[in-house]
């Protein structure tokens, strides 16, 4: 239908709103969020668990806990850790989506109903011929 | 629901992770399938976004919180096998970069969180829309019931891990039940932020939502055949 495809927004508007949300939460938002801690580790603490909890491998990066090391203010801190953690994660994962993509152009089922009408529209071509 | 470093044994962590390489070797060929120029981009919006509302703990009774985990978002966003990628993406950065769930423990969490609650949300999605009308209107409650089943099935996949391989021993029917009631509780937010996530796009460009595909093709035939009526 023409008029879904006129007045429809472009995917790289949905895309860049999409990514602007996302920084948005990780950068501001965080700040904000909970610290009680998560339903694991609280159930963890009940039941004795978190003695068997060894240190993180990571537990010395510059980011470990979402936390930027030197960075004193405690909203840039975590800011800077969300927006960082969220660029990072955009390009692998796109860039992951971008190398796996097939590249014809239209999905599978389309593209099979593509095949389909082209055989039929070459049936129905040697029929009349 | 990150696991630390140390709450698996290591036969159980390793297996684990033997299970999350096999699921993710098969999410790139099924991936292929889902992906194309023009959905690609959402994948890694998906992405993003799932890593980002992670870091958004919210409370869910007396001091205790849970955040979203994303997996049956991702998947009725992208397709099942793009979002065992997606999450096993934001669990590995976490991993690595946050210290925010262990590297040891990074094939658990993949599992856990990523193919668990993609292959429950996605499943029960599916049969979901088998019942319900094949409208747009469907695809956003049928997704928030697929997301508040996948959070307790991705907690009480953990116990059942923990039972095989816990590193110290606990009764298993409390931790079952404790673990089962708070992450229902968080089940609850997460189909909140689900079906706020999928309604928003479904709501401008519903071809860019996955499990959109089977309305909007049959939508597509019931044009083909008023068009072929009028000529």
């Amino acid at each position: 239908m023409t008029e879904q495809t006129d007045r429809r927004l472009p995917t790289r508007v949905v895309v860049l709103v999409g990514i602007a949300v996302a920084l948005l939460l990780a950068g501001v938002v965080s700040f904000y969020a909970s610290g009680s801690p998560d339903g694991l580790e609280r159930v963890a603490e009940e039941h004795g668990l978190t003695a068997a909890q060894k240190e993180h491998a990571a537990a010395d990066g510059p980011m470990a806990d979402y936390q930027t090391r030197g960075v004193d203010d405690e909203r840039i801190s975590v800011g800077l850790a969300g927006i960082v953690g969220s660029l990072l994660v955009l390009v692998v994962a796109g860039g992951l989506a971008y190398v796996v993509r097939r590249r014809d152009g239209g999905a599978s089922e389309s593209a099979e109903s593509a095949e389909q009408a082209e055989q039929s529209k070459a049936l129905t071509a040697s029929d009349e011929s | 629901m990150h696991v630390p470093d140390g709450f698996l044994d290591a036969p159980t962590s390793v297996a684990t992770g033997v299970v999350a390489a096999a699921g993710i070797g098969l999410a790139l060929r099924g991936a292929r399938r889902e992906l194309d120029e023009r959905t690609a981009p959402m994948a890694g919006l998906a992405a993003t976004f799932v890593f980002a509302a992670q870091m958004l703990n919210f409370p869910v009774g007396a001091g205790t919180s849970g955040h979203l985990i994303g997996g049956a978002l991702v998947a009725v966003l992208v397709g099942p096998a793009t979002a065992v990628l997606c999450m096993a993406v934001v669990f590995l950065v976490q991993a690595l970069l946050f210290a925010d769930g262990g590297v040891t423990a990074l094939g658990t969490n993949i599992l856990v969180m990523g193919l668990v609650t993609v292959l429950v949300g996605w499943g029960v999605f599916r049969l979901l829309q088998l019942v319900l009308p094949r409208k747009l209107g469907s695809v956003a409650p049928a997704a928030a019931v697929a997301a508040v089943l996948s959070v307790p099935a991705s907690a009480l996949s953990f116990v059942a891990l923990y039972a095989v391989g816990g590193a110290v021993s606990i009764p298993l029917g409390e931790f079952a039940l404790a673990m089962g009631g708070v992450h229902v509780l968080i089940g609850l937010g997460e189909a909140a932020i689900t079906a706020l996530v999928v309604g928003s796009v479904l709501a401008v460009r519903p071809d860019l939502v996955y499990g959109a595909r089977r309305v909007l093709d049959r939508r597509k035939l019931e044009i083909r055949d008023v068009e072929e009526v009028r000529s």
